[in-house]
């Protein structure tokens, strides 16, 4: 299995509700607590799992703004794995979900400094580092619903802007939409072979204009009464 | 744990993370903004550990937003009231001097000091409520007490919608109808700021542009929704109405609109007297019993123009039974909008949109209106009981919210928006705007707003009405306001929703006259809720001129008494006389009532409830039952049976006893003694279990035949009737023209047959803004402004991440923006020199504040804006000092007096539209320039909160989890095995 996520920025509207469900979920998960400091303070930080860039593409008026929420990718060749000197970062054999074991991790940065995705977060408080886990405390939970088990932001997303499942499954939902709708990896020319895939915005609709060619009104006499029962 | 994972065998290896013995799944319903999504609560010894969305929820369908996400962190807010707080003895107000008080010491005196102004002139307590979901038990609360003083904060917020709705379409925008998700083709959304709605207009959204539907987008700035829209119109602020019109425009020189639609469902034939200087004109022309009269092409005759089967002109010139020119309604309309001043060419250099793209985006709709008609196969019945064998849609639809209404022309601007929709055929039909239950509602609804007090009386009718003429008005026989807000003056004739931006400044000057005490709930009036901040926050503390200290030490303010309740140490807390503590959503009962904001989906009638997922742990109370307290102390009429003796228990007692009229309470789910009826039905004395057991909501479905043309289908109008929406079964004829208006308008002629103004002002504005017909006109404080000095409009948005000033105390959405900015576009500041990230004064008639500024693209050229509510002034909601929403967050409200510029009036009258009151929020305009090097911050500043009596120093740190982690383990073996991460190379 290859499990990950495909992320729709054909109708993400950049509302951080991902974001925040990670954050509530992760923090009482598995790798919780998401420690953060000055919480009430200056420059409030804190451990998430998945932040949202924004961006402005091209001039005003033509310009467009994007909203790209950002997370591991899974990498299939995944360099924070490669450098954990500890082997506390591993990528699960099982469903390819790209982990850290709390336990092995010493705090020494070098997975985030490898990653080119920013996705991993060391825990100043707890020494270790940690990331995003697909909700791997959720995805197999037997006690939960069979339709939530899912990633918590998978779950929330109010615009429907995310999808999880297997990729090696070529009729998965994930599989299907990256196919059709063109999904595409993040800077695939690193080589680390992410697995999540983003779909690009749909085109533009166009509608046809309507119009009267033959008698345009100038003034209410050209208007000559029709007989509508009311 | 599992072994198979979608039916795949996988060896899994995995730990048992959440011993879920020890949670508890409880459903109730979301407020961490208005929306009220319905969510299920997994509680771990009396805390959360998560919060995800009601999928059987018809608001939210199991999705939730970031806010709704976060309420762990509400509810671990150290801004929490701990227990009711006195003023300190001695001190001043606004010093932030409290003495905690038991609720009993707290309520004795409260409820002495009402009894004694109820006693002697009710109106001199005053009631104004913030973001309230219980405005039914509220409103009732002030109609009993006998006090004309109540509204809620609908005023500054969005009553122009509403009104604008309520008297064009019987509906409105976003609480009382929505796009037809489902089947809509061409959705254009005008000036949402995304907050209203939160999740279903997401949800919307992905639907429509799953199913390749356009979605154009007007708005001055492109952010969240605007950012996925198919096509951005960066329209100047509050030209909106223009724009409208011009399209309007557009679809009459191409004979393109629905003519059939406007002759059966709108006023459009109705017979208008065209007979200027006289008391009829601008008047419907009626026969002796009312009807309005309609010239039929047939008979060649005036008729009933209520009638069915009558064949009305919709166009023409005809003279009444005595011999006065008559027009119809739709001639005047085409007359006007045909008009030069409306092209797509003129309507340009109001609008800063391009003349093409008017023009293209009106036939563009008419196109999806008329070429691309749906049809929805379903037998319904119309009012005349003439049968039909489908519903015929025009699948254009619009939202619209605060971007419209927080202009002084917000009220005509959200009518030119109807008025194009009911052009197109698209009100309430498949694929347009539909309406949600209990509307529509007859136009106008017959509800007049209360008048006469007396000493010991309830008001003879609700404090909030609808006028439709100046008799409705809340004036004395010298025309003055008997409001504090003014409401229902000549200031603002339909104010639908009060003028809760006015009261304070209003009773600090005793203009039209001083109040005893104000109770204001959940508003924070002293910061980002009122205009002129600044001033506000001095009048809250200004003493009666010559006043000593008494025996007590107190000074007499001109305010005499300020009474908060609210969850929150907010900044409005600090200037209170007593603190009434409320409990967090999480923590108590509630009702979500069609008698009140309802939450109706278009195709179902529903409502709901909260109920306490988890105990307070600080002596607070309910204030919907410190509400029930007090009226069962005061002994108000509805709350106090004959012998004297209290009627109800409590506020849960209250809710599933009361009744409104037969059968008609708080709660229309499982009513009847054994809760087997919906709507209407005898008290069940097991309403909140039933409630508990369905996850909190009620959910009414409506049968197909009932989803569409509600105005004028008689199945679903006999519904409504007995379930006490409406109160007649006839049909609800749309308003293109507001006879109603006109009549204010007549007043201001000095042509109306009953009350008029007196003074020129006001005659001024009754003829220039009354207008029947919708109409653009430029912004009031833009009239009075030099847009040569003030070249720039200021406007606000809201953030998805936050609602208004609630979120600044929440830690994690706070760490997603705890520092708003001033948005400019790019290229306009580099030709001001003005540089990304600098600091820069910008600066009203009213006043200057020092900002930090950020270009970006997606901003309209002459407009410049940042996000609400984010600056905080310090200590208060439980930051630290040093937090970046009190050092370089600001607010905009510094800017925005509450009255309009003095060379525009003649006395000071309100910043607000001339027809509703809405508080003209977005017409602000300033002028901006760098700050000198060297001046950085925010200005201005204020002193630090105290904290509050037993309030905890904010924690430095914070790792919230409700269990201890369960670890994920990876073996040595595999380590030493499977070095790389490809599973093939291991």
């Amino acid at each position: 299995m290859k499990l990950g996520l495909v992320v729709d920025l054909d109708t993400c509207v950049g509302c951080n509700a991902c974001a925040v469900a990670c954050k509530q979920w992760n923090t009482s998960g598995t790798t919780g607590p998401l420690t953060d400091l000055e919480p009430y303070g200056k420059d409030p930080t804190g451990v998430w799992f998945n932040r949202i860039r924004n961006y402005e593409l091209g001039d005003y008026p033509e310009n467009k703004t994007v909203h790209f929420p950002m997370s591991c990718m899974h990498c299939e060749d995944a360099a924070c794995v490669t450098v954990c000197p500890t082997g506390a970062s591993y990528k699960r054999e099982e469903d390819g979900i790209v982990l850290v074991d709390q336990d092995k991790c010493m705090g020494c940065n070098l997975c985030a400094w490898a990653c080119p995705y920013g996705a991993r977060e060391l825990d100043p408080e707890e020494g270790v580092m940690k990331k995003c886990t697909l909700c791997v405390d959720r995805i197999y939970d037997e006690a939960l619903p069979e339709d939530e088990r899912q990633p918590a932001c998978v779950m929330t997303c109010p615009a429907h802007a995310r999808f999880f499942g297997d990729f090696d499954d070529p009729n998965s939902e994930v599989s299907r939409l990256s196919r059709e709708r063109g999904g595409e990896h993040l800077m695939p020319e690193l080589g680390y072979k992410p697995v999540n895939t983003y779909l690009p915005p749909r085109n533009k609709t166009n509608i046809p204009t309507y119009k009267n060619e033959t008698n345009p009104i100038e003034k209410v006499k050209d208007w000559v009464n029709r007989l509508v029962a009311r | 744990m599992a072994s198979t994972f979608k039916g795949l065998p996988i060896a899994l290896n995995l730990p048992q993370f959440e011993n879920h013995e020890k949670q508890e799944g409880k459903y109730t319903t979301c407020y961490m903004c208005a929306c009220r999504c319905g969510i299920k609560v997994t509680v771990e010894d009396n805390e959360v550990r998560f919060i995800q969305g009601n999928k059987n929820h018809p608001v939210n369908k199991g999705v939730l937003c970031a806010k709704g996400n976060a309420g762990i962190m509400k509810q671990k807010s150290p801004a929490k009231l701990q227990q009711p707080m006195m003023r300190k003895k001695g001190s001043e107000r606004g010093a932030g001097e409290f003495e905690p008080v038991s609720w009993d010491v707290a309520l004795d005196y409260l409820s002495e000091r009402l009894e004694n102004i109820r006693n002697t002139d009710p109106k001199k307590l005053a009631f104004f409520t913030g973001r309230d979901q219980m405005q039914a038990l509220s409103g009732l609360w002030a109609q009993q007490y006998g006090t004309i003083n109540w509204a809620a904060h609908g005023g500054f917020c969005s009553v122009n919608m509403a009104a604008a709705g309520l008297y064009s379409i019987g509906h409105a925008f976003w609480e009382f109808g929505d796009p037809d998700w489902d089947n809509t083709k061409y959705f254009m959304l005008w000036g949402v700021a995304e907050d209203h709605a939160s999740n279903p207009i997401k949800i919307g959204l992905e639907k429509i542009k799953r199913r390749g539907a356009k979605f154009v987008s007007v708005n001055p700035v492109r952010t969240g929704y605007q950012a996925i829209a198919d096509e951005w119109v960066p329209i100047k602020p509050g030209t909106d109405a223009i724009l409208a019109l011009s399209m309007i425009h557009v679809l009459m020189k191409n004979d393109l609109f629905d003519w059939e639609y406007l002759v059966r469902y709108t006023n459009s034939p109705y017979l208008v007297y065209n007979t200027p200087g006289e008391s009829t004109d601008g008047l419907i022309c009626r026969d002796a019993e009312g009807n309005p009269q309609s010239w039929d092409l047939e008979k060649e005759a005036l008729v009933d123009g209520s009638l069915p089967e009558i064949k009305p002109a919709l166009f023409g010139e005809y003279t009444s039974a005595d011999g006065k020119a008559l027009k119809t309604v739709f001639t005047l309309l085409a007359e006007r909008y045909l008009d030069d001043q409306y092209s797509p060419a003129e309507a340009s250099k109001v609008c800063g949109v391009a003349a093409d793209d008017i023009e293209r985006m009106a036939l563009e709709m008419a196109h999806v209106a008329f070429e691309e008609t749906i049809e929805i196969n379903c037998e319904w019945t119309d009012w005349a009981g003439r049968k039909h064998d489908k519903f015929i849609g025009r699948p254009v639809s619009m939202h619209a919210m605060r971007g419209i209404s927080a202009h002084s022309n917000g009220f005509q601007a959200c009518r030119a928006i109807h008025l194009l929709q009911i052009m197109l055929g698209s009100v309430d039909v498949p694929g347009g705007h539909l309406a949600k239950p209990p509307f529509p509602k007859h136009i106008v609804p017959p509800i007049k707003p209360a008048k006469p007090t007396a000493p010991g009386q309830p008001l003879n009718s609700p404090p909030l009405g609808f006028p439709t003429c100046p008799e409705d008005l809340v004036i004395d026989d010298d025309g003055k306001p008997l409001r504090i807000d003014k409401a229902y003056s000549w200031d603002a004739p339909i104010a639908n929703h009060g003028l809760m931006h006015m009261v304070i400044t209003n009773a600090v000057k005793g203009d039209p006259y001083p109040i005893d005490t104000l109770i204001i709930f959940m508003a924070n009036m002293s910061w980002n809720s009122t205009m002129n901040t600044s001033s506000v926050r001095d009048m809250l503390t200004e003493k009666v001129e010559g006043s000593e200290k008494d025996e007590n030490g107190d000074f007499k303010y001109k305010l005499p008494f300020l009474v908060v309740a609210d969850a929150f140490h907010s900044e409005m807390t600090a200037f209170a006389d007593l603190i009434l503590p409320d409990t967090t959503y999480l923590e108590r009962y509630d009702t979500i009532s069609i008698l009140d904001r309802p939450i109706s989906e278009p195709h179902a009638v529903c409502d709901a409830i909260r109920a306490p997922v988890i105990e307070p742990d600080r002596d607070v109370r309910p204030w919907q039952e410190v509400l029930v307290d007090l009226a069962t102390r005061l002994k108000f009429p509805a709350f106090t049976k004959e012998d004297g003796s209290p009627k109800y228990e409590g506020y849960n007692d209250f809710v599933i006893n009361f009744e409104k009229a037969p059968g008609l309470g708080f709660l229309a789910g499982w009513r009847g003694e054994d809760g087997s009826k919906s709507l209407r039905g005898e008290p069940n004395q097991n309403q909140w279990q039933d409630y508990i057991d369905n996850e909190c909501f009620f959910e009414h479905k409506l049968p197909k035949e009932h989803h569409y043309y509600r105005f004028a289908n008689k199945g679903y109008l006999e519904f409504a009737k007995d379930s006490g929406f409406i109160g007649s079964s006839k049909p609800i004829v749309m308003e293109l023209y507001s006879e109603s208006l006109q009549k204010f308008r007549l007043a201001g002629q000095g042509l109306y047959d009953g009350p008029q103004p007196k003074n020129d002002y006001d005659k001024h504005r009754m003829v220039t803004y009354f207008d029947p017909l919708p109409d653009y006109y430029e912004p009031l404080e833009q009239q009075a402004t030099s847009s040569t000095e003030y070249p720039f409009f200021a406007i606000t948005q809201r953030p998805m991440m936050m609602y208004h000033s609630w979120d600044s105390q929440n830690a994690w959405l706070r760490q997603i923006l705890a520092q708003n900015y001033m948005y400019m576009n790019r290229k306009k500041a580099e030709e001001m020199g003005i540089v990304d990230l600098s600091w820069i004064w910008v600066e009203s008639e009213n006043g200057k504040i020092r900002v930090q500024v950020k270009l970006m693209e997606g901003v309209e050229s002459n407009t410049i804006w940042t996000w609400n509510a984010i600056g905080k002034q310090r200590g208060a909601w439980g930051l630290d000092p040093a937090a970046n929403e009190s050092n370089d967050g600001f607010l905009l409200n510094h800017l925005i007096s509450e009255h309009l510029p003095s060379k525009s009036a003649d006395r000071a009258v309100t910043n607000s539209d001339p027809i509703t009151g809405q508080a003209a929020w977005y017409d602000l305009q300033v002028k901006i320039y760098p700050a000198a090097a060297g001046e950085t911050g925010t200005w201005p500043t204020f002193d630090t909160i105290k904290p509050m009596p037993g309030a905890k120093k904010p924690v430095s740190k914070l790792q919230y989890q409700t269990h201890k982690a369960v670890g994920l383990h990876r073996s040595m073996r595999d380590i030493l095995t499977r070095g790389k991460t490809k599973r093939d190379d291991s």
